[in-house]
């Protein structure tokens, strides 16, 4: 179906916003062009798409430069962490910031490196799993992402990694519009984490593709910087093998905008992935997760677990879809999403969708919405502990359920800590 | 210690008064109890005087060694020293039991001026009174009364008011859901803190409990208010004539 004209003007425009990236390896011009057909076809995002009917994705496309006052006051994360760090400022990766990219049994590139070469392992990664996840549901600013994006790395395991990376986003511009691609390939039996922190830009579009073989594991923290009015849409598209484990969790604490999208397909059997998120807002907040999984394979295991606590007007969102074709029997798919209400003008939109076409499986999913519960608030206070922070008790408590879902209970504490100072900082 | 004056109180939703004039005075040391059909107030006079919400005092006071009540937080009537064992103990799924009661016990020191516990002697407090109370590790670990019995519920209740220490005790209807020897264990642990000093309410319908929990006075409350007082033996008359031949014989 042809796109309607204005569509049509809206997708040059956005295209014709960011630079073509030029003098790369035939993939790569290959891969890229792929991407820019999907996006002419889908054209970019409005608000009448069904997977954007709760969010309006008008800032994220607006071309005028995005403008967002630079918080600088948060601690840097993961700290505590024996990592490899690399620090992006405003999108760029800086050599002089960042550790030497070597690690034994893993090979780290700059994207831009890999991109430049005219054979090169990541050609099986960059834009194809991004491609497959296009269908049945289109993402326009992954594929606009595919497209344009320069900076990013290209990672490859093989074994158990000594020890994690992590994607340290700096701000330095007020109006930084940036976009950062990254792909990594966990060779059979390989265990890798990756942290990611940071609020990145004013306007940030990041895409990461993760492709699983057999019997690998990938683990994924990330914690959004806390700058109150950038906007990010982030896209995480993985590929599990046989035996394989995927754990991905989030921390988004403020944003203005922030649309999560992960996609996630099962090919190999008797795999494992979850894909969890914290998230906290007060006052002009939009946060939105969207999460497609798709069981094309035996007997295995899904959970979506999502937890919003929101203040002051703020606004959650959870898109989620557990897909089952006729042939993955034996599937366990999990869901729940929860929005904890602190103000009665907060909003949360919760649509589930469970599509399942095969007769032997397990799959459940829930979604509330509420107030904290003022018969527990009244026991702790009752006991002497002041209301305040019986009702940070209880939120902490709430959202609980989703940090649980972080494998490293060290990596979980941290989370912890970040997500009870932003309580203690919004307070009535 | 306690001292109530002519408390009136209605349920904030609902233009019903619930309590029509409470007079009540416990001194130092004493243990009451109060008895009375279902409905004539006798939780809902324990929550006015630790503070829940959804209740209007209509009027009369209530002071705590002079101190008012009625004016104060929750959590502030708790650092003067009243506790209230819950007749249904609440579950706080993800609040682990030990975080709790540490935060409520160094919340209260801190609201007193004094100094907090650090993890190691509470730890030490905790395990004695854990310990007599026949409460294990695991029950410290979980979330609060989340996945416990009836009677692990109470005596987490009994655990909480050893670790607070408080000058006034109120126990709404700690006999009930437990069985003979859950309810004796409890009363142990009641009775373990009676020093003289400290004071107690005891809310129950049963004069069972009153055998293992020795009041001093006993009252009759019926249709918010305290119809009759007497002594230990006034429990004894409601359990073999029931509350009804009192009712009729103040009428």
């Amino acid at each position: 179906m042809a796109l309607a004209a204005n569509k049509v003007d809206a997708t040059e425009a956005l295209i014709a916003a960011y630079p073509a990236p030029s003098g790369e390896g035939k993939w790569a011009s290959d891969a890229r062009s792929r991407a820019l057909t999907t996006l002419r076809e889908n054209g970019a995002p409005v608000r009448r798409d069904e997977y954007w009917k709760f969010t309006n994705p008008a800032r994220l496309l607006e071309p005028a430069k995005p403008a967002a006052i630079i918080e600088t006051d948060e601690a840097p994360m993961f700290d505590e962490i024996d990592k490899l760090l690399v620090v992006f400022v405003d999108g760029v990766l800086r050599a002089d910031l960042s550790d030497d990219l070597e690690m034994e049994g893993v090979e780290i590139e700059t994207l831009a490196s890999a991109m430049s070469k005219d054979i090169h392992w990541a050609s099986d990664v960059y834009g194809v799993l991004e491609a497959n996840g296009q269908n049945p549901v289109a993402r326009p600013m992954a594929a606009l992402n595919t497209a344009v994006a320069v900076e990013g790395l290209a990672i490859r395991v093989s074994g158990k990694a000594s020890k994690s990376i992590a994607l340290r986003y700096v701000r330095s511009g007020a109006d930084s519009d940036v976009m950062v691609h990254t792909v990594i390939k966990l060779e059979a039996g390989a265990d890798f984490t990756l942290l990611e922190n940071g609020p990145a830009a004013a306007r940030f579009n990041s895409s990461l593709e993760v492709e699983i073989a057999d019997g690998a594991a990938f683990h994924h923290v990330r914690a959004q910087g806390r700058d109150h009015e950038r906007l990010a849409a982030t896209h995480m598209f993985a590929r599990l093998g046989k035996e394989s484990r995927f754990k991905s969790f989030t921390l988004t604490v403020n944003g203005a905008l922030t649309r999560n999208e992960a996609v996630i397909e099962f090919t190999g059997d008797d795999a494992f992935a979850t894909v969890s998120g914290a998230s906290a807002g007060d006052g002009a907040y939009h946060h939105d997760d969207t999460v497609f999984v798709t069981h094309d394979a035996l007997n295995c295991e899904s959970r979506q677990v999502f937890k919003k606590v929101l203040r002051n007007g703020a606004t959650g969102v959870f898109q989620g879809k557990i897909l089952v074709p006729a042939h993955a029997q034996k599937t366990d798919g999990y869901q729940i999403a929860q929005g904890l209400l602190l103000d009665d003008d907060c909003t949360f939109l919760a649509k589930p969708e469970l599509e399942i076409y095969a007769d032997d499986v397990i799959c459940s999913h829930g979604s509330t919405c509420g107030a904290v519960d003022e018969t527990a608030l009244f026991y702790l206070t009752s006991r002497g502990v002041p209301k305040a922070q019986a009702q940070d008790m209880l939120v902490l408590a709430f959202m609980d359920e989703s940090i649980q879902e972080i494998e490293d209970e060290a990596m979980g504490n941290i989370i912890r800590e970040r997500l009870g100072g932003w309580m203690e900082r919004h307070r009535d | 210690m306690l001292n109530i004056k002519n408390l009136k109180a209605s349920l904030e939703d609902e233009d019903k008064q619930i309590l029509k004039g409470i007079d009540l005075n416990i001194d130092e040391g004493e243990v009451h109890a109060i008895m009375g059909p279902n409905g004539s107030g006798k939780s809902t006079l324990s929550y006015v005087l630790s503070g829940k919400g959804g209740y209007v005092v209509d009027g009369g006071t209530a002071t705590l060694d002079g101190v008012d009540l009625l004016d104060m937080e929750p959590e502030e009537r708790a650092a003067a020293g009243l506790f209230l064992a819950f007749q249904y103990p609440v579950e706080i799924p993800g609040v682990g039991n030990m975080t709790f009661l540490r935060t409520a016990v160094n919340s209260q020191r801190k609201a007193r001026g004094e100094e907090e516990l650090n993890a190691a002697e509470f730890l030490k407090l905790v395990r004695a009174e854990a310990k007599s109370l026949k409460i294990d590790a695991d029950m410290l670990k979980r979330p609060v009364n989340v996945g416990f019995s009836g009677g692990e519920k109470k005596r987490n209740e009994i655990l909480q008011m050893a670790m607070l220490a408080p000058k006034m005790c109120i126990l709404d209807e700690t006999d009930s859901g437990l069985d003979v020897d859950a309810m004796k264990l409890v009363a142990e642990g009641v009775n373990a803190m009676r020093d003289g000093k400290r004071s107690f309410l005891v809310i129950t319908h049963y004069q069972r409990l009153l055998d293992h929990i020795k009041p001093d006075v006993v009252h009759i409350m019926a249709n918010g208010k305290i119809i009759k007082s007497g002594g230990p033996e006034l429990a004894l008359e409601v359990e073999n004539n029931g509350y009804e031949a009192l009712l009729n014989e103040v009428a």
